[in-house]
């Protein structure tokens, strides 16, 4: 029987009294990549938030691999074997990009092949010359790099991406998909937020759609390939 | 020319007591986003304990040591039981760390009394070291000596090793340092103790320059204040740096311009408030 990687029962997160996601309830198995697309505005970002525990559910259950985690604090949950790659990036800019990835290292017992820097400078060979290099010198694409090599360094069991593609040139943005491909490859799981629902949806084993904070649709990914209504209902593209 | 010689000899000593004490308070409130106003009331408590400790115990820097652990264990404490659960309220910060420092003020002089406390200068600094028939005081030497030992450590300690390297993303991104597994609740607590650490050391260090006196604490928090925001808050070298500059304008300023001293000092924090409020050295946090 297939290990659920991550569930999601009944989330309702509110920003003060703004209301954004209603009652959300998602769930997918390990080592596949679910894609969570929505318009701008939808909760994607909100959904991650929630998921690393910037913004604790009102109300709901989420389970990392069976165990509950919605009620812990962001450390707590990266220590539990969350990964998360932010929207923007957000490395840590007055840090060498070496040290950016040895804070983050973490050892997860099981790791068939654990992260180190040196897979890490592998996996994005751009990095191996820049390691004492302060990271906000670098350019945007070796900035989402060292994010996602960051994230890798705890070695998760789920890795959140949020929006990995934005703001990238297409060279940069054709390898990130590989990356991402060959992580889906290496057996991760992974939550991926895209706006490239090409992109998205060329990774994606499952998709969630959110509109307006609430669950529209969720399935496999070759429900959606080719459904240009449901595409258009609640993406708003195509 | 003595003149000349003293008075940077004691501004530098000065700067480093400043630095000593403004290391901590920038770094507390460069991860913690706490004004800790009790953190002159520290180096204060360190002073007066290393008056008691120096009744059993007639070595300044074994005082110095044991104090500092002292102080180190009360701002630990004050973090763990108080400050923690005041979290994102600033206001709230500033009104308990404000009393707290009035509680401390109190009990040192009920505990002390109200006189000030000489604190003796170890017997052998107590002769100048005369270079050239010019008399430098000794002590203070060996006080700018301790600083620059004490900023190479706390360098050594930022930009060498791992823990240096999460304190100073926690100063980046709080928040993203936590979704990386950074236990940043355990770092400030570090970061307050060390903080707190240093603080009662200088007040000890200090003691044979500044004495142990009611009134030393609020003397000392605004110095240590302007320092932080000349420097840039959470900068080490900001510390170092806006500490011996307000050092000298501090010395120079009550020697030749008594009645003015305080515009000297106050002005150029207006403004570096003004057209440079992350300071000289001051990183642009998220």
């Amino acid at each position: 029987m297939a290990t659920e990687a991550l569930a999601l029962a009944g989330i309702n997160a509110l920003y003060a009294d703004s209301h954004v996601l209603h009652d959300v309830s998602f769930s997918f198995n390990a080592g596949r990549v679910l894609a969570l697309l929505g318009r701008n505005g939808a909760g994607k970002t909100t959904c991650m938030s929630t998921i690393i525990g910037f913004l604790p559910p009102r109300d709901g259950e989420i389970r990392l691999f069976g165990e509950p985690i919605g009620r812990l604090m962001p450390e707590t949950i990266s220590r539990k074997g969350v990964g998360f790659v932010p929207q923007g990036r957000r490395i840590f800019p007055t840090l060498t990009v070496r040290e950016n990835l040895t804070v983050a290292r973490q050892s997860r017992g099981g790791a068939a092949k654990p992260w180190t820097l040196d897979r890490v400078c592998e996996l994005f060979p751009g990095l191996k010359g820049r390691l004492q290099q302060p990271a906000g010198s670098l350019s945007g694409g070796e900035q989402q790099m060292l994010a996602i090599g960051r994230a890798l360094m705890g070695n998760p069991r789920l890795l959140l991406m949020d929006e990995p593609s934005e703001g990238l040139a297409p060279r940069i943005v054709a390898e990130m998909r590989r990356t991402i491909a060959r992580l889906k490859q290496e057996g991760q799981s992974i939550v991926l937020v895209e706006q490239n629902i090409k992109l998205a949806l060329d990774l994606a084993d499952d998709v969630v759609m959110l509109n307006t904070g609430r669950v529209a649709f969720a399935g496999s990914v070759d429900e959606v390939r080719g459904n240009e209504a449901l595409i258009t209902q609640h993406l708003g593209v195509f | 020319m003595q003149f000349w010689i003293v008075q940077t000899l004691n501004s530098l000593a000065l700067g480093g007591l400043l630095f000593l004490l403004a290391a901590g308070f920038s770094l507390i409130f460069g991860l913690m986003r706490i004004a800790n106003l009790t953190h002159g009331s520290l180096f204060m408590l360190g002073a007066y304990i290393g008056v008691s400790i120096l009744k059993f115990v007639p070595n300044l820097w074994l005082a110095a040591l044991l104090g500092g652990v002292a102080v180190a264990a009360f701002g630990g404490l004050l973090e763990r039981l108080i400050l923690r659960r005041l979290a994102g309220n600033v206001l709230g910060q500033v009104l308990v760390t404000l009393g707290v420092a009035y509680i401390i003020a109190d009990l040192c002089l009920m505990v002390w009394g109200g006189d000030p406390i000489p604190v003796p200068t170890p017997e052998l600094l107590r002769q100048p070291i005369v270079i050239g028939g010019v008399a430098f005081p000794s002590y203070r030497l060996v006080v700018v000596g301790i600083a620059i030992i004490t900023a190479i450590a706390l360098y050594l300690l930022m930009e060498r090793t791992r823990l240096g390297a999460m304190i100073r993303a926690g100063v980046d991104d709080m928040q993203m340092a936590r979704a990386v597994g950074i236990p940043v609740s355990r770092l400030f607590t570090i970061v307050f103790c060390l903080g707190s650490a240093l603080a009662g050391a200088g007040g000890i260090i200090g003691g044979p320059i500044l004495s142990a006196y009611p009134g030393l604490d609020f003397d000392m928090l605004p110095l240590a204040l302007i320092v932080v925001i000349l420097g840039g808050v959470g900068s080490l070298l900001g510390a170092f740096v806006g500490s011996f500059i307000i050092g000298a304008i501090y010395t120079f300023g009550t020697a030749l311009l008594p009645g003015l001293a305080y515009v000297i000092l106050f002005l150029p924090m207006i403004f570096v408030i003004a057209f440079r409020p992350r300071g000289l050295f001051g990183k642009v946090t998220t």
